[in-house]
């Protein structure tokens, strides 16, 4: 169980781009994370693994506080969580199964690994993710040579092959057209199926969302404003997490933040169509 | 063609141009500094116009005293010409153990701070504005004529172009992808070896062989000064007029020079 | 994580492929370059005693080379220059002038070879003609073709001028070949047919895709000439490395200190001005 409490994170800037967030997430549950830009989505999955340095609060994974480990525990913990990237993040020049097996890294010896001698069980366990996420036969390919889905599919493989606990995405469909995001999204909900472990998804698209997650959580200027079911998700919470209503109400703050523009408007469709979207499909397809 | 017709309200063409009036004058000016600049170049070198005048029949006549080259002498030539290969291979890898580090504190991304980023710029530009035979010229005198000099000319002339490079090559690595293999719970060797070794691998490997090949014609020339090599061989022979064997060294230079370039060009392509 | 599979059915190696023809030519050509390296080491016969010796002449010389003396001394009314500081001025002068004489002409002669050397101007067998041209005087460093013609022209500027311009279309007809042979073929297919001539179609169709990086590339070679020239009267061909020589050889160690700084001035002055120059031009 991945057990969040009152965690903020204040950057060298000033900015306080995490402020006492606080859930829990167990089972085999897909959480998908949504909230504008510089909501403070990423940060949030970063400090969960320390990629990024939480100021305060504290994360526990299993009853282990993250939060209070040394760099070699951090290390031990690290391969207990898996994670996928917006970008990717493989290492280009090396190839699909090299990328796949660096998922191991954390449990052999740095001298097998710079060897690329896996443990037997490793490297069928490395082709059998490749056969389950539909990548056979591109074991010896290198990175570079695949599509932007074949990518993140490769991405997911890495994640997996650590057995983790649990596995983050930060933003895994944001550079990938809408047909290969929810082909993605499907993948990682079936991931968690499977292995019967919880999936933290950051995600801009309202509609993918909706459509997978089992829960939904909302961030607006770095709190958590929205905790619920898809079905929870209505208008009043959309307005809540997208415009950050105030009691007071800012009836004149008409701009609404718009979404990070990161591959193109098709990827990322304005707000105002998400939310249309995200009304006209009552209860994900 | 301009139209001169301006009677009866006929529109008249503006003679075409093809550019405006600053434009034209900005070039003529350039144009016309150039011209003045080489007239007074060539006028303060001071060279008698009847040396200018000889110099294709003085180029036929020494073509005529070299011709044929030397066939019996190219036996003498192998060692001189092993020695500059060395001279190259060594000064190259010398070249490389040193510019690692430099390389390091060169690149913005992986350099402390700001005075060890200036440090290694400093480096980088004092190596690389010293020419190889001034190194040689330098090293001649601590050490003595001889293969050591000519390493070490080599060595310090190529640190700062590697280390530029390099640092270049650092510079550009995909910070994600390190991060990536970091999250799977992989120690500090673990990321360099998976994370910024291969990216920059193919860069360095690239980097090392193609300054190898710019190190074996360094290496032809600094024997000129002492420094070990062809260099002295050739510098014997033309003070000793023997032309024919000049003329061999000379196409021996040539052969290992082209033949460095192709393996360079065949390696670089490899590693790609 | 389970395949389509049942996980026994799944191998148990993996190699990692390499660009080899196999695992075994690999290591052959790992050994081979090692073994290379190793030979090269070994055939240096570098002595630690001598390293050592050498490490200790080379704190003399630094003792000797600080502070650099330019002639320039301050006396009692004011600065006097000696005729050491002349020398240095001279040929710093002497320098510059064979830098650029050397540029116009390697160029001038550099431009027909490019033509020479661009596989889609020209038929086949001059093709190979400039092919050659260019990798013969990149092959022959400058000092190498100065030592030689040293010796036919005596010492001097001339010798290291021819000596530039032989080296010149090595660097500059390559590069201007390879632009050539990216010209847009459109454009000259154009001029063509309106039944220009041969010539009318280098000035109307291919000159003007190419100008300015010919004259990004006559600033670039003129940079690499002064660096050159600062060098070439090491052999006796012209310009201030001849004082640098005199000065180690007869060892006045701070003089030839002041002209080994005047030459990195010089030289990192050239490369402003010209990385100044092509950036404005390009």
């Amino acid at each position: 169980m991945l057990s969040i409490s009152t965690l903020g994170k204040t950057y060298g800037t000033g900015e306080r781009a995490l402020d006492d967030v606080s859930f829990d997430v167990e089972g085999s549950q897909v959480v998908a994370v949504i909230g504008p830009s510089g909501a403070g989505k990423s940060t949030l999955i970063r400090c969960i693994n320390r990629l990024t340095e939480p100021t305060d609060g504290e994360v526990r994974l299993d009853g282990t506080n993250l939060t209070s480990l040394s760099n070699r525990e951090l290390r031990a913990a690290r391969r207990e969580i898996g994670m996928v990237f917006q970008e990717y993040a493989l290492v280009e020049r090396l190839t699909v199964m090299e990328n796949v097996l660096s998922g191991r890294l954390g449990y052999v010896s740095t001298w097998r690994g710079f060897r690329r001698k896996f443990p037997q069980e490793d490297v069928q366990q490395a082709y059998a993710t490749l056969d389950r996420v539909g990548l056979r036969g591109h074991e010896d390919d290198r990175a570079d040579e695949l599509s932007g889905g074949q990518r993140q599919r490769v991405g997911i493989a890495r994640a997996v092959l650590q057995r983790p606990k649990i596995v983050l995405a930060d933003e895994p469909t944001s550079s990938l057209d809408p047909e290969t995001s929810r082909a993605v999204m499907e993948l990682l909900t079936e991931i968690a199926r499977e292995e019967s472990i919880p999936v933290l998804i950051n995600i801009h698209e309202v509609p993918l969302a909706r459509e997978h997650a089992d829960r939904i959580i909302g961030l607006t200027d770095g709190k958590l404003v929205f905790d619920g079911t898809p079905d929870e998700l209505d208008d009043r919470a959309l307005d809540r997490i997208y415009r950050s209503e105030e009691p007071g109400g800012n009836a004149d703050r008409q701009g609404t933040p718009e979404p990070e523009p990161t591959a193109g408007d098709d990827v990322n469709p304005p707000l105002e169509r998400v939310k249309a979207d995200a009304r006209s499909s009552p209860e994900g397809r | 063609m301009a139209d001169t017709e301006d009677r009866d309200g006929v529109t008249e063409y503006p003679e075409w141009n093809r550019h405006d009036v600053t434009t034209r004058l900005v070039r003529f000016l350039g144009l016309l500094g150039a011209v003045s600049l080489t007239v007074l170049a060539w006028r303060g070198l001071g060279v008698r116009y009847e040396y200018v005048a000889s110099a294709p029949t003085e180029i036929r006549n020494l073509f005529g005293r070299m011709y044929p080259p030397d066939v019996a002498y190219t036996g003498d030539i192998v060692t001189p010409m092993l020695h500059t290969v060395n001279i190259a291979v060594v000064g190259t890898l010398g070249a490389i153990c040193l510019a690692l580090p430099v390389a390091y504190l060169g690149a913005r991304n992986t350099t402390p701070n700001d005075a060890t980023y200036a440090i290694g710029k400093l480096i980088i530009s004092g190596s690389r504005s010293v020419h190889s035979i001034i190194w040689a010229l330098v090293f001649v005198i601590m050490f003595g004529t001889g293969v050591l000099a000519g390493i070490l000319a080599v060595t310090f002339r190529s640190i700062g172009f590697i280390a530029k490079l390099l640092a270049e090559e650092i510079e550009e690595i995909d910070e994600t992808a390190v991060e990536a293999v970091r999250a799977t719970g992989g120690g500090p060797l673990d990321v360099l070896i998976y994370g910024v070794v291969p990216q920059v691998k193919a860069g360095f490997v690239g980097i090392a062989v193609y300054r190898w090949d710019i190190n074996v014609r360094e290496a032809t020339i600094i024997g000129l000064v002492g420094a070990g090599g062809i260099g002295v061989e050739l510098n014997n022979r033309i003070n000793a007029f023997d032309w024919p064997a000049v003329l061999t060294i000379l196409l021996a230079i040539l052969a290992v020079v082209l033949v460095s370039e192709f393996v360079s060009a065949y390696a670089r392509r490899m590693v790609r | 994580m389970t395949g389509t599979r049942p996980i026994d059915a799944y191998e148990t190696e993996w190699r990692r492929p390499t660009v080899f023809a196999s695992h075994r030519t690999k290591w052959i050509v790992y050994g081979l370059g090692i073994a290379f390296l190793a030979w090269n080491v070994w055939e240096a016969r570098v002595s630690l005693e001598r390293f050592v010796y050498g490490l200790g002449q080379g704190a003399v010389l630094l003792e000797g080379m600080v502070p650099p003396d330019f002639g320039v001394s301050v006396t009692a009314n004011g600065i006097e220059t000696e005729r050491s500081f002349w020398r240095i001025y001279e040929g710093m002068v002497e320098t510059l002038a064979m830098s650029i004489v050397a540029t116009v002409a390697g160029v001038a002669i550099s431009v027909p070879v490019a033509v020479m050397a661009a596989e889609n101007l020209v038929p086949r067998p001059v093709y190979y003609v400039g092919r050659a041209i260019v990798s013969v005087t990149r092959a022959m460093h400058e000092l190498i073709v100065g030592i030689v013609l040293v010796v036919g022209f005596g010492f001097g500027a001339l010798a290291g001028v021819l000596a530039l311009v032989f080296a010149t279309p090595g660097f500059f007809a390559k590069l201007l070949a390879e632009d050539l042979e990216d010209i847009d073929p459109a454009q000259l297919d154009a001029v063509r047919s309106t039944g220009a001539g041969p010539l009318s179609v280098l000035v109307y169709g291919v000159l003007p895709q190419v100008l300015p990086r010919m004259i990004g590339l006559t600033i670039y070679r003129w940079d690499i000439n002064l660096r050159a020239s600062t060098i070439l009267g090491i052999v006796g061909a012209g310009g201030i490395g001849a004082t640098l020589n005199t000065a180690f050889n007869t060892y006045e160690y701070d003089y030839a200190m002041a002209i080994l700084l005047a030459i990195i001035a010089l030289v990192v002055l050239g490369e402003i001005i010209s990385a100044y120059t092509r950036r404005r031009v390009q």
